[in-house]
């Protein structure tokens, strides 16, 4: 997936969650770092080119929340960085926000953190990339490309605001 | 990480920048309605305490529950101890228990190494005697980092108790590590000898000592640790070196006072000074909190070098 792809892609899904949330009173966007924030970002602005005005953004950090930390005997811990959720969620349509949809662990993590900031809504789950091999049983009800891997392979997803570039690969690990 | 948090010589650069960035993330926590992450769920932390504390005992026992572990508090007014029980046999003791950390606050300096030395159980030394004070030092650079975007080349002064302090101990070897240049100012009899191998300069003029100084820390005296007559009256000490608004205008116009707490007011410390506009003495007990998480975290994770450690 190119630069030019990703903005098509990132665009049709605001279209989308316009649509199916019937208005934008009450979304907030909550990207998942690292990646997830810029894309929760360049959606809030594009949901603000379609319905007139942005919605709020956050962004959630789910190292303390991961269910294999303290899991290993070696190595350090992973860097926790910071949760910054400049608004109330409680009874708000949240979209949670990620790059790649993979085994849902990440997912299940950030449902948890998320719960302890309030009660929303609704909480609906945006990925621009759904590689499979869910280990959980979660699905995403927007998603940017459904991209059949294997376990061997990884998907890196470039973003111009942290890796100077849009761009999607597959990489053979 | 290394398998313990004994003192801040252990300590390299990267790995301070590290508990200070994760302090970072750690605070936000302390601002949610439900303050409180899953990350230490089943793991078990003992806090024994052979000194007095309210402060760094509420912080770490805040900070263990704040990131769901299961802490008990051990005061030694009540325990074995006091049939004479030894610190060895009563660590031993513990970790029979299976704990996962022990935090200790003892009299003596070692006393955190000695037990690095035979428990299986991370250790962190909440203060030893007059040796170190490490998370204290943590939460002071972290403060400082707070109001100062840096720390490298600030000019620190401290003034009090040179020779009972462990926080001054920490603080030096901390600030100076990371490019400060700290001056240290006390009565002559409080100024302990070789003080100057910990990289800091000495004045005996607490006007020159604090004259241009970005930070200004003052040390509790320690009357419990005095046994004999280090000055001649309170009176005079404040008079001397005590930290008066009129000792404050010598230093920057946007100088920080920082004090480890508890504080004797009019003895180290005016009271207008200590609740003045550039006083930071609460912040850096909020920030303690959030210090004490991010150790708890860090040390929870693997060993780098199990041999080593």
């Amino acid at each position: 997936m190119d630069a030019d792809r990703m903005s098509r892609t990132l665009t049709r899904i605001a279209h989308e969650i316009v649509e199916r949330n019937r208005g934008i009173e009450e979304l907030a966007l909550v990207g998942i770092r690292t990646r997830g924030v810029p894309i929760a970002k360049r959606l809030a602005h594009a949901i603000g080119e379609i319905a007139g005005h942005e919605v709020p953004t956050g962004a959630l950090d789910i190292t303390l929340y991961r269910d294999d930390l303290m899991r290993h005997a070696v190595g350090p811990q992973p860097v926790v960085r910071s949760t910054e959720i400049p608004f109330s969620i409680d009874d708000k349509r949240i979209l949670l926000v990620d790059d790649v949809l993979y085994t849902g662990r990440t997912i299940r993590a950030a449902l948890d953190a998320l719960i302890d900031f309030g009660r929303p809504k609704v909480i609906q789950l945006v990925v621009l990339v759904d590689r499979g091999h869910r280990e959980l049983p979660i699905k995403a009800d927007y998603v940017g490309k459904n991209l059949p891997t294997s376990a061997s392979q990884s998907v890196q997803v470039h973003l111009m605001e942290i890796d100077g570039k849009d761009e999607v690969e597959i990489q053979e690990t | 990480m290394k398998k313990d948090l004994l003192s801040i010589a252990d300590l390299s650069c990267e790995e301070i920048t590290l508990i200070l960035d994760t302090t970072e993330a750690m605070r936000e926590i302390g601002q949610r309605p439900i303050k409180k992450v899953p990350t230490l769920r089943g793991k078990t932390v003992v806090n024994l305490f052979y000194e007095p504390s309210t402060r760094t005992r509420t912080s770490f026992e805040i900070a263990e529950k704040r990131l769901s572990a299961d802490t008990l508090s051990i005061p030694v007014s009540t325990s074995s101890v006091l049939k004479g029980e030894t610190l060895v046999d009563t660590a031993l003791n513990i970790e029979a228990m299976q704990p996962d950390m022990i935090v200790l606050r003892h009299a003596s300096s070692g006393a955190a190494h000695l037990l690095s030395r035979i428990c299986r159980s991370r250790i962190i030394n909440a203060g030893d005697g007059m040796h170190e004070h490490p998370t204290q030092a943590l939460l002071d650079a972290f403060t400082i980092r707070e109001h100062k975007h840096r720390i490298e080349g600030l000019k620190v002064t401290i003034v009090g108790d040179l020779l009972h302090s462990r926080v001054l101990r920490s603080d030096a070897l901390l600030l100076t590590k990371l490019g400060a240049q700290v001056c240290v100012c006390g009565p002559a009899t409080l100024v302990p000898v070789g003080i100057e191998r910990l990289g800091v300069r000495v004045s005996t003029s607490v006007d020159e000592a604090v004259a241009d100084a970005d930070v200004i820390m003052l040390l509790r005296i320690q009357h419990e640790r005095m046994q004999g007559a280090f000055f001649p009256s309170v009176r005079e000490y404040f008079n001397t070196f005590g930290m008066t608004k009129a000792r404050v205008a010598r230093a920057r116009p946007d100088v920080i006072i920082m004090h480890p707490g508890p504080m004797n007011r009019g003895v180290e410390i005016a009271s207008d000074v200590a609740d003045g506009p550039y006083s930071v003495i609460l912040e850096q007990v909020a920030n303690g909190v959030a210090v004490r998480m991010a150790v708890l975290y860090l040390l929870a994770g693997g060993v780098e070098d199990e041999a080593a450690a």
